[in-house]
């Protein structure tokens, strides 16, 4: 506009400086809605899991609040119902997969020598349909008041027990947006698992067999393989309660005939193969780290897969250890007690590859090697409680308890988000080009250890001593209050931690060290580009002949291709 | 920085990977098959659980003419596919056209069959379990026909229009994977919902 007629000098100097910022900040912001690269769209899911993240752990602190006293009214049942089911959901649907989604949109291609994704605006639209889904589920605090003004938030609890969500008992809207958010949460996932399953086949560089991928592209394979045949279903179930709900059939409506229990069925069908399609990125991450902080090749990499793709197949068989005490009969129970006893096989294979990739290593303890150790230990006594659980009778004196709260929240917090930690310090250089501060990050580690340990470790004992799930307050003479109390006092250890790390964060991207190409020393084909990586992250396509290409690059004289 | 390419440049000979589109569609038919897995658990599970009816032996009649249509557009999408691929466009609209007659055949058995358990024999989706998850089933499958038809037909006038010439047969077959999956599930649908519930 300005180019077409002269100005005059003063008027072109206001005109610049008034609409020049502006029109900054409306580029930039187009630039990130409209892109379609895989490490925007990464970044974004990665943003939107963190601000998920801090919104459902507020929700743990007020439980944690009105847990930590007996009789205590800090928050009334029905807000107390609300909070854990948007908990649960949101850590879940709106955190866990997102940013394991993010990590690798953002890593796939750029480990196996790609420059993008297979179908890039797939991409976009998984993220924004997904983004959708966890607005959509906010928006029910303000919109799903309905007709009879009941409730606002969903409150059906994150698995959404039948017959509970049926129009009679839950009336108005909260249910329908608790629907709406995970149908359309697993569109995008599905849309995601697809671009990376199609990404890491069809987008290799030459010389990436399938034998020399890095084990994080062999378990974001695994992973998304997974998604098809564990969401989809959840998406099944959630068309059916839709229709149930809005037109009237009665699928999960047993005043007609329905079944509760199918219900069941449908949703730990997809719950349980979700355990796993989180925990196998936070192995992905493992695969990673622990080598290269070792300055060793990862021990049994052949075992890894096998594992991997062991644990996803029999990850397909276990859903009703969920539902031992609905009472399946002894043949089911005997089935579903030792299929899950055999899921811990691979799992143990994996730790003690680990350990013994650890052996003998030069281990580097950064602060990233620090939560990948803690990952370690934690993981191995989250997998110890989930054999207990394995067994009937066991599950039936412990399930709905605190006990099993506290076995999938060690699985959860002490598993995959100490592996989230552990990569945020290994690849925030990548992202940012900055490194985090170790300092800080040292203090995040011991805090939080801290903060995790009073928690969750004490959470077995209420659990054990009768206290049930979902319970808003319990009476002063049960003798649980000393429990809570503890768990509650290790919340604000971890709250502490987590705005460390978000301080860390924010600090490094301004002030930290720049990192460079290559910080870690480390073998995959991410630290040969600059970081962050230009928009087509390699000027040339590499090739690659073993499956630690920078190792062979620094090491000409003994390159790993001689051995593999 | 731009030691990006510095990997040691050992071209391997004969570097081929799948096709992404094929590779993409058998992802989506992954998910898709386990969707229906579900409604097809759901419909064998309560099979004959009703206390009231109509039941399926009642009111269900085999569609077997339409399903031979259905099952035999198949073959003529597979025709339209090997037509493009030696550039013989007119046969490949032709096979096309051919293809989208025979889905809407199907498309207008359903109709009609809706048609008549609705008013003649009054079940409806709220009516009893048969009716829940009889309409689902079979509504879904019709769903990813319609959806299906809408994509062919778009083939169909683009080669009409000339713009789909030979260099988009892999695109054709990817959407003619997609079909042969939607037969294929009308052959489950058929045998569990007509012979096996009835």
């Amino acid at each position: 506009m300005a180019a077409d007629a002269p100005v005059p000098a003063e008027t072109a100097q206001t005109a610049t400086t008034h609409s020049a910022p502006r029109r900054l900040v409306l580029d930039i912001l187009n630039d990130w809605v409209t892109t379609v690269d895989h490490k925007k769209i990464g970044l974004m899911y990665i943003g939107y899991a963190l601000v998920f993240l801090v919104v459902a752990g507020i929700q743990a602190l007020l439980m944690r609040i009105q847990l930590s006293l007996p009789n205590n009214d800090f928050v009334s049942p029905q807000a107390f119902n609300s909070l854990f089911t948007m908990h649960g959901t949101t850590m879940v649907f709106f955190v866990g997969m997102p940013i394991l989604f993010g990590f690798g949109n953002y890593l796939v291609p750029l480990m196996i020598g790609a420059r993008d994704m297979a179908f890039p605006r797939l991409n976009a639209f998984s993220f924004w349909i997904s983004a959708f889904g966890g607005i959509l589920l906010y928006f029910s605090y303000f919109g799903a008041s309905g007709l009879y003004g009941a409730g606002s938030a969903p409150d059906v609890g994150w698995f959404a027990y039948a017959p509970l969500t049926a129009r009679v008992f839950s009336p108005g809207h909260s249910t329908d947006y608790w629907t709406l958010a995970i149908l359309l949460s697993g569109i995008g996932s599905i849309g995601t698992a697809l671009n990376i399953v199609a990404t890491t086949i069809c987008m290799r560089c030459p010389g990436m067999k399938l034998s020399r991928m890095p084990l994080l592209v062999w378990l974001y394979l695994v992973t998304s393989s997974l998604v098809f045949v564990a969401v989809s279903p959840l998406t099944a179930a959630q068309i059916m309660l839709m229709l149930d709900r809005y037109i009237g059939s009665h699928f999960f409506d047993t005043q007609a005939g329905g079944s509760a229990v199918l219900w069941m069925h449908f949703f730990w069908i997809f719950g349980h193969p979700e355990v796993y399609i989180l925990i196998l990125p936070a192995f992905a991450f493992a695969n990673e780290i622990i080598p290269v902080f070792s300055r060793k090749a990862i021990f049994g990499y052949a075992a890894m897969v096998a594992a991997s793709v062991g644990i996803g197949f029999i990850s397909l068989s276990v859903w009703a250890h969920h539902m031992f005490t609905v009472g399946l009969g002894a043949g089911a129970n005997t089935f579903f007690v030792l299929a899950t006893m055999i899921i811990s096989v691979p799992t143990g294979i994996k730790l003690f590859n680990w350990l013994a990739t650890l052996w003998g290593g030069k281990i580097h303890f950064t602060a990233s090697m620090m939560f990948a150790i803690g990952f370690l230990f934690q993981f191995l006594i989250a997998g110890l409680t989930g054999v207990m659980l394995s067994i009937a009778p066991f599950d039936w004196q412990l399930g709905n308890s605190y006990f099993v709260v506290a076995h999938f929240h060690y699985v959860l917090v002490g598993g995959i988000l100490f592996m989230i930690f552990s990569a945020f310090y290994y690849w925030f250089p990548k992202m940012s080009g900055k490194m985090l501060s170790e300092k800080l990050g040292k203090w995040h580690f011991w805090i939080f250890l801290i903060g995790f340990h009073l928690t969750f470790d004490f959470m077995h004992v209420p659990g054990m001593l009768g206290m049930p799930r979902r319970i808003y307050t319990y009476e002063a003479d049960r003798g649980w209050m000393i429990w809570n109390m503890i768990i509650s006092s290790g919340a604000i250890f971890q709250a502490a931690g987590t705005l460390l790390f978000v301080y860390n964060m924010i600090w490094s991207y301004f002030k930290g060290p720049v990192a460079g190409p290559d910080p870690w020393d480390a073998w995959t084909l991410e630290w040969s580009t600059p970081s962050p990586p230009p928009a087509y992250n390699f000027a040339e396509i590499p090739s690659v002949a073993s499956r630690r290409p920078l190792w062979d690059l620094k090491h000409p004289e003994d390159p790993d291709s001689n051995y593999e | 920085m731009s030691e990006a390419a510095v990997i040691p440049n050992v071209t391997t000979p004969e570097w081929e990977l799948p096709s992404r589109g094929v590779v993409g569609m058998v992802c989506l038919i992954v998910a898709e098959a386990a969707i229906f897995t579900i409604f097809v658990v759901a419909y064998l599970y309560y099979v004959g659980k009703d206390r009231s009816g109509p039941t399926p032996r009642e009111v269900l009649d085999l569609p077997i003419f339409t399903s031979v249509c259905l099952l035999s557009s198949s073959l003529t999408v597979h025709f339209a596919v090997a037509a493009l691929h030696q550039a013989r466009r007119g046969l490949c609209s032709l096979w096309l056209a051919a293809t989208v007659l025979l889905g809407g055949i199907f498309l207008g058995g359903t109709a009609h069959e809706w048609y008549k358990l609705i008013v003649h024999d009054g079940l409806t989706i709220q009516t009893n379990l048969f009716g829940t998850t009889f309409y689902s089933l079979v509504g879904l499958h019709a769903s990813h026909v319609i959806i299906g038809l809408i994509m062919l037909s778009l083939a169909l006038i683009f080669s009409l229009n000339g713009s789909m010439t030979a260099k988009h047969t892999g695109r054709l077959e990817v959407l003619s994977l997609y079909w042969h999956f939607v037969d294929a599930v009308w052959v489950v649908v058929f045998t569990v919902v007509y012979i096996l519930g009835r």
